[in-house]
């Protein structure tokens, strides 16, 4: 009696994954979301996904695309290429045709390079790869692939946007480069010398640092270091808990400098930020701020933080899904080489206004960039960060023209 | 120059005191049982994991004694129905224990808490700058976690080296048999040291979980360094432990400030040997090697000097 009753118990539960979920996997396109959910990627990694659970919402909402329900499969990466492309294997084993990463330019070249030679063994069964944030430029460089879109600016633009805005502050005198030491912080340190060298060849750099990615849990030797090069300027492309333990070590040290980073805004930076009272002395660059007045985005940044509580960091993760929509309805179809011609120099009025296009030659989406920095806050700015009360106000806005640099690839087609 | 040589100094040392209080427990623990304990540093995620829960209900300070007190019990319970079962079966399956049982916690933890770093802030009694020394402000929350190091440190050589305790903990390390032939109950021992090694690396992980940062993965981060520790100070030796802490602390926080490179003392490379091994090995600064030299010190001291610092035994 007893092992029946146990029997019956057991069914429902035992039957769940075989009955359950598979019934309407015909009709929903899987965007299968490879990032870190684990480690010391995890909190932007998790930030993330919940935007891209948010916009898939969305979408499906407005009655999916084709037709089709949008879900999203989160596959825990590690921030580490190996694990990448594992990820990516169980993702094509579950017959998802379109990957998108962005943590990491290190996994990115090692995504990108799966999907390529996927595509080539398996034609008819081809995946596309949306990167929203690994910004090494040698993505859409030498190593340009044509099933690999980008819809982050990169991190030459990025920082030619930067060090233009740097030239018109004559108080920079000398410049602090701190970065991860891996492919995309090596980027940001040559190009950051290269450029403040021919538009400041009066600032000085008095430091040049790499440090290991991810795995500091304590940058005061870092700081203590900084403090006595004598910077007034740090400039740094770290993300993750990289930059929010940078920050909160120098709050702890009160370092006084001005910071000019890329990735200040994700988790947990704004916070060590108020710390140090550094009212408007931390500069960030990306493609979007909550605060930029422009109606469409102000009305999407309210029912994001309405629903998701937290703010938006991607932007470009808005344009991105919206223009995977657009280029499958101007295809009329989901398979993805036709999405990929689609997206292929694809116009597109972008989240926070303005024209952005899907750069044909080596799929680097080009769009305006925005520099903010953060502090106390006027009754123009409503959106503050990390309940502190300050927030992102525009210091400078990059049109599309401006903010684009010649590619150096060659583009294999299929 | 003189700034930087201060700085590093204070925060080397406290890295080491914290390294300290983590592989104090180490030391003693693979000393007595000739098992590396490599859930170690999984009981000082759980302290930094249990000290913010309990922070949150009832404060900081009943947390900084409760904590480590539950992850205590946690410890002697181990020891009690795990190590002592495995016990009869040689040290491989003791080995084997621990180091699934690191696995387990990290995965309990994640279960319970997750994968985001926690919002676990320094208490506001000691949120302030404690000293400015060449204008840089000396946090008062990282003054008390050195207090409490060199607290722990002196009151576990006085219980080890002064007390009648400290006297059977002592000879059980190196006559076992001969101090269960004296009539005192080894087993009971063994625990109670078990309990208290990680109970001291819990507190470690209450003090350290606010001004580091209390992840699911600390204890991966940590973890391999507490061997090399214990390997350099030499096994069973706190006073070892202790010198080898402050010497990796040290390392490690001065490698960070120095700069220098084969470039910078050779000169650079001529340009047209373009980019190669030569020119990565030759340009790469000794700050940029910091996070691998205790590990080269490992090496050098199990050539050089296979019984540590200060340890008695071969390893």
């Amino acid at each position: 009696m007893r092992k029946l009753m146990l029997a019956a118990l057991a069914l429902p539960v035992l039957a769940l994954p075989v009955f359950g979920t598979p019934a309407s996997a015909a009709d929903t396109v899987k965007i299968g979301y490879i990032d870190p959910l684990s480690g010391g990627g995890a909190s932007v990694g998790e930030g993330g996904l919940k935007t891209f659970q948010y916009l898939a919402d969305q979408i499906n909402a407005e009655g999916g695309i084709l037709g089709q329900k949008v879900e999203i499969v989160p596959l825990d990466n590690k921030t580490n290429p190996q694990e990448s492309l594992i990820q990516a294997q169980k993702a094509v084993d579950a017959g998802i045709h379109y990957i998108t990463q962005g943590n990491g330019s290190a996994v990115a070249a090692a995504l990108s390079d799966f999907v390529a030679k996927h595509n080539s063994r398996n034609p008819g069964k081809e995946m596309l790869y949306f990167n929203y944030a690994a910004v090494d430029p040698i993505l859409t460089n030498e190593k340009c692939n044509y099933w690999h879109f980008r819809w982050d600016a990169n991190s030459d633009i990025k920082m030619e946007a930067l060090t233009n805005y740097m030239k018109g502050v004559p108080t920079i005198k000398k410049v602090y480069l701190i970065n991860q030491d891996y492919s995309f912080g090596q980027s940001v340190r040559t190009e950051a010398r290269k450029m403040l060298a021919a538009k400041r060849p009066d600032v000085q750099i008095v430091g040049d640092e790499l440090h290991p990615l991810l795995k500091i849990t304590d940058f005061a030797p870092y700081i203590a270091k900084i403090k006595a090069s004598g910077a007034d300027s740090v400039v740094t492309g770290n993300w993750g808990q990289d930059i929010a333990l940078l920050l909160k070590a120098a709050a702890d040290a009160g370092l006084k400098v001005n910071w000019y980073t890329y990735y200040a805004g994700g988790a947990g930076g704004p916070t060590a930020i108020k710390q140090t009272g550094l009212d408007h002395q931390v500069f960030q660059i990306n493609e979007g701020i909550p605060n930029a007045g422009y109606k469409p985005s102000v009305e999407f940044e309210k029912t994001f933080r309405a629903k998701v509580h937290m703010s938006l960091w991607y932007p470009r993760a808005v344009n991105e899904m919206r223009m995977f929509k657009a280029a499958a309805e101007k295809a009329k179809s989901l398979d993805p080489v036709k999405v990929a011609a689609a997206l292929e120099g694809l116009e597109f009025d972008v989240l926070d206004g303005g024209k952005g296009v899907m750069r044909k030659e080596d799929h680097q989406f080009l769009q305006p960039i925005y520099i903010s920095s953060f502090g106390s806050l006027t009754d123009k700015e409503p959106f503050d960060e990390e309940g502190t009360g300050w927030g992102w106000k525009e210091v400078a806005k990059v049109d599309t023209a401006q903010a684009t640099l010649p590619t150096t690839c060659k583009m294999k087609r299929p | 120059m003189l700034e930087l040589i201060v700085i590093s100094t204070l925060n080397g040392v406290l890295f080491g005191m914290l390294l300290f209080l983590l592989s104090s427990g180490l030391t003693v623990i693979f000393s007595m049982m000739g098992v590396l304990n490599f859930a170690h540093a999984s009981f000082y995620m759980l302290g930094a994991f249990f000290g913010y829960q309990l922070t949150r209900w009832i404060g900081f300070w009943p947390a900084l004694i409760l904590a480590p007190l539950l992850v205590g019990a946690v410890g002697m319970a181990v020891e009690r129905y795990g190590l002592r079962q495995t016990h009869k079966h040689g040290h491989v399956a003791e080995l084997l224990l621990t180091f699934g049982l690191a696995f387990a916690i990290e995965q309990v933890v994640q279960m319970i808490w997750g994968k985001l770093p926690m919002d676990y802030r320094v208490p506001e009694l000691l949120d302030f700058p404690a000293f400015t020394i060449f204008s840089t402000n000396y946090p008062a929350y990282k003054m008390f976690m050195l207090l409490v190091s060199v607290v722990i440190f002196i009151a576990l050589l006085v219980v080890l080296k002064r007390t009648r305790v400290g006297l059977i903990v002592q000879a059980a390390l190196t006559h076992p048999s001969m101090v269960a032939h004296l009539g005192h109950n080894v087993g009971r021992v063994f625990m109670l040291v078990f309990g208290v090694g990680t109970a001291l690396a819990a507190v470690a992980g209450v003090i350290a979980g606010p001004a580091l940062v209390t992840q699911s993965d600390m204890a991966a981060l940590l973890g391999p360094i507490l061997f090399v520790v214990i390997v350099v100070g030499g096994l069973g030796s706190l006073p070892g432990a202790f010198f080898a802490s402050l010497l990796i602390g040290l390392l490690q926080t001065f490698a960070v400030s120095m700069n220098g490179s084969l470039a910078s003392v050779f000169g650079p490379l001529d340009p047209s040997t373009g980019a190669s091994l030569l020119t990565d090995v030759w340009n790469v600064t000794i700050a940029q090697i910091a996070p691998i030299l205790p590990y080269v010190l490992l090496v050098l001291v199990l050539i050089v000097r296979p019984m540590g610092l200060m340890g008695t035994r071969e390893t």
